[in-house]
């Protein structure tokens, strides 16, 4: 069974992002980038498929710009054996990226697409829903355990109210939840290796694509700061602040 | 301009974030409709037709939809969609999983978790975990949103009137199934519509020791939640985790005992009212958010705070 992730290029989940002073958008120019986390979750998990001998062959794509290969070594050193960049210097929007993504899908012809829920710079948490969609595919959103059977995936999903467990009939699309496993450390022989993997750059035109994005960004802005707090000595100090000052108890 | 808000229910009652959403189609302006899509849902449907507001429930009434799958909800919102210009979802995993199928399947953008509305065309969403707020324009023709409820106000749940009508179920494509579920029981608030949290994190060190934090809850009504931490580790499940990609609270009190502050983890709180920090580091970065800040043992200080309270 051939499985197909995606993977994003983001700023790195540790940086406290800026706000541009002219408000068009935010800092990125000298922030470290890398591989949205729940991505590198979803790369792992279809390593672990592959070693468990349900999946075959993994290949790893990403649509975004030249650096956009830098992330997907890093996806071919976790263990996916081949990549594809779908280049663009245009700004990615989920609805564009699901259209090139079907598109890969209809060449690949994969049997199973898992990709990250959400990405952690534009928070989205739409493209798996929309790829699977535009495919006519079942989708299991927010896995924290995916087990493969025969034609069916049976998937537990994390939900507001707790846990809930789907199956699905393959082919389908999975986005991966924070617990779903943990990502392998890259070791160096598995980045040397990676070097030496195909990695094909397609242009959006050669698709048959069209990234433009649908919405527009009028502004950018840093949210409302919060006063600054106190510290207070002791528990006795704290009840009565809340009581008397924040008035939030009785 | 007539927007569609998708309800979120369990057949019986309404959930919350659905009156929050009927708020956020208020604030679009023009008239609003109410989808309820269940399976002997009328009670559901009734609450929705006593929401202010509310212009007309429709009601999709079938077995497949006892626990709705994407799939077949998605279906059901594109066989209704020409007649709106806007339809809504709450931004709750209910509404995050099968919107964005409808967004697609109409060829439009989906714009996510909105904080506030602008115009009819223009929403404000936060971006890199809230820590900046984006403007974002649509020329789209339907506007596919879903809602952050913490940043709307409840509509009210019976001054409406709205008159009902019957859709025909979309028929179940059969691509997917639900097996089972494992939902948390509890007696507290839930988590999203709490007045006071009071939450957990790496420092409780166990499952076990959040008694200490349910004695508190208890004697503030509060409900319980935690850190992405404490559920990796196991002390808690899932549907506690507050944060960017868990839940979003913004409740009156937020009290957070032995958590740092990772910026993941602020996302999903820091629109509380008053946030109080219990934690022995002081250089943690959850003071620099705190209202009141106490560097303290959480193990001593929280019995203490649980006895000296009314």
């Amino acid at each position: 069974m051939k499985v197909l992730v995606s993977v994003k290029r983001v700023v790195d989940f540790n940086v406290k992002v800026r706000v541009k002073a002219d408000g068009s958008g935010v800092e990125t120019g000298n922030v470290k980038m890398s591989m949205n986390p729940f991505d590198e979750i979803a790369v792992e998990e279809a390593v672990r498929l592959k070693e468990a001998g349900v999946a075959t062959e993994i290949v790893a794509v990403s649509i975004g710009p030249a650096q956009c290969q830098e992330t997907l070594r890093t996806a071919l050193a976790i263990g996916a054996d081949r990549a594809i960049l779908v280049q663009t210097s245009l700004e990615t929007q989920p609805l564009g990226v699901a259209k090139a993504l079907k598109k890969l899908v209809e060449k690949e012809a994969p049997q199973l697409v898992i990709l990250g829920k959400q990405a952690i710079d534009d928070d989205s948490n739409q493209t798996g829903q929309m790829l699977a969609a535009l495919l006519s595919w079942p989708q299991a959103t927010f896995a924290s355990k995916l087990n493969v059977a025969g034609a069916e995936a049976e998937v537990t999903r994390e939900v507001d109210g707790g846990l809930e467990t789907v199956a699905v009939k393959l082919p389908a699309v999975v986005t991966t939840d924070l617990r779903l496993n943990e990502p392998r450390y890259v070791t160096l022989p598995n980045i040397m290796k990676a070097k030496k993997k195909t990695l094909d750059v397609l242009t959006p035109e050669a698709l048959g694509v069209d990234l433009t994005p649908r919405l527009a960004t009028l502004k950018v802005e840093e949210p409302a700061k919060r006063k600054a707090g106190v510290q207070v000595k002791s528990v006795e100090e704290l009840v009565a602040k809340l009581k008397n000052e924040a008035k939030v108890i009785s | 301009m007539t927007t569609l808000v998708i309800a979120e229910h369990d057949n019986a009652a309404l959930k919350p974030s659905t009156l929050n959403t009927v708020s956020a189609a208020a604030k679009i302006g023009g008239a609003i409709h109410v989808l309820v899509a269940g399976h002997q849902c009328a009670p559901g449907a009734q609450a929705a037709a006593k929401i202010q507001g509310v212009e007309k429930v429709r009601v999709a009434d079938a077995p497949s939809y006892a626990h709705p799958m994407a799939e077949n909800l998605a279906a059901l919102v594109v066989s209704l969609a020409d007649s709106y210009s806007h339809i809504l979802a709450p931004a709750t995993t209910f509404g995050k999983n099968f919107l964005p199928r409808v967004a697609a399947l109409l060829d439009v953008a989906q714009i996510s978790e909105i904080v506030a509305v602008v115009s009819p065309d223009t929403f404000v969403r936060p971006i890199y975990a809230g820590n900046a707020l984006a403007t974002v324009k649509s020329s789209d023709r339907i506007k596919v949103i879903t809602v952050r409820a913490t940043a709307f106000e409840a509509a009210q749940p019976d001054r409406g009137s709205a008159t009902t009508e019957t859709v025909d179920a979309a028929a179940d494509g059969g691509v997917s199934r639900f097996v089972s579920q494992e939902l948390t029981k509890s007696a507290r608030p839930e988590l999203t519509a709490a007045r006071v949290i009071v939450s957990g994190g790496r420092g409780m060190g166990s499952g076990e020791n959040f008694k200490i934090l349910e004695a508190l809850a208890d004697k503030l009504g509060a409900a319980v939640g935690a850190s992405r931490a404490a559920v990796d580790s196991g002390f808690v499940p899932n549907d506690y985790q507050v944060g960017q990609t868990g839940k979003v609270v913004a409740p009156e009190l937020y009290i957070a005992v032995g958590i740092s502050g990772a910026i993941q983890h602020l996302a999903g709180m820091k629109d509380s009212k008053v946030i109080v920090a219990i934690n022995k580091d002081a250089e943690a970065p959850i003071f620099q958010i705190a209202d009141y800040g106490l560097v303290a043992d959480l193990f001593q200080a929280v019995p203490e705070l649980t006895a000296k309270l009314g």
